[in-house]
């Protein structure tokens, strides 16, 4: 059993998520969360690029990591809540009762997930290209989503103007 | 040994549930924030490995992650704004402070 340079990189990517998504959760500081939120968003970006999405993942990459993780460490250094964050604690029962239901789901969702069969299946190579995405995705026939991409050009356009109203100063 | 569909799985449920204890047990508006990221990128994560291995020849899955990680930016736009004005106007962003509405 050897093992390729395809699962290495899966697998490397695999115990990055796992620790860094347990850290960002379970750590005491909020700007430390905030960095594992960015090591987990870029592990999900290697796993797009090593899935041959490589717009997807170029995607996540300058949305995610760029826009979403500057958004968040700017607000929590703007609310500096660092410092407070050690002085709230929780009380353990809460603590508890939160770890036993995650344990619980996660444990009944692996079980399912593994002793479900999904059929045979082929992993075709290939890249998707941005020929066929552009295609599909300004096209208005059966499989293709003009709608909701003016949908969502809506729904930015509404976000940033109820973003200014709620955070301009009156 | 190859790369089944089950491994992408296994780790976006562990991503989903890490997202889901943070949403009970963090005490900040911000960390509770940082948790529905995790959920949110879970989902894509499954929307693209299924499309990937079940339906190569299909985009929907494909789509609806673009689709998702738009909505997900517009979300976290919003509801940054509403913390730094709720930070704004009574200095404390921990949930338990967050009542004065309450009647």
């Amino acid at each position: 059993m050897e093992i390729t340079i395809q699962e290495t990189v899966f697998f490397i990517l695999a115990a990055v998520i796992v620790g860094c998504s347990i850290l960002s959760v379970v750590t005491r500081r909020i700007l430390r969360a905030a960095t594992y939120l960015l090591f987990v968003l870029f592990a999900t970006a290697g796993i797009y690029f090593q899935l041959n999405y490589s717009f997807l993942g170029a995607v996540q990459l300058t949305v995610y990591a760029g826009g979403i993780i500057v958004l968040y460490v700017f607000s929590i250094l703007l609310t500096s809540t660092d410092v407070k964050m050690r002085a709230a604690k929780l009380k353990n029962s809460k603590l508890f009762a939160g770890l036993v239901a995650s344990l619980a789901g996660a444990a009944i969702c692996v079980l399912i997930t593994v002793t479900h069969s999904f059929g045979s299946y082929h992993l075709k190579g290939g890249e998707l290209h941005v020929n066929d995405i552009g295609q599909a995705l300004m096209g208005t026939g059966r499989y293709q989503y003009l709608l909701p991409f003016e949908l969502i050009s809506v729904l930015l356009l509404a976000c940033i103007v109820g973003g200014i109203l709620i955070a301009r100063k009156r | 040994m190859e790369i089944r569909l089950e491994y992408y799985l296994i780790i976006s449920t562990i991503m989903l549930f890490a997202g889901i204890y943070g949403f009970i047990t963090r005490r900040n508006l911000l960390a509770v924030l940082i948790s529905v990221e995790l959920m949110l990128n879970s989902v894509d994560i499954n929307f693209a490995a299924f499309n990937r291995y079940l339906f190569p020849d299909a985009m929907e899955g494909f789509f609806f992650a673009l689709f998702a990680i738009g909505v997900s930016a517009a979300e976290t736009a919003v509801a940054i704004a509403i913390t730094i004005n709720i930070y704004r106007n009574i200095r404390n962003i921990q949930v338990h402070h967050l009542d004065t509405m309450k009647h």
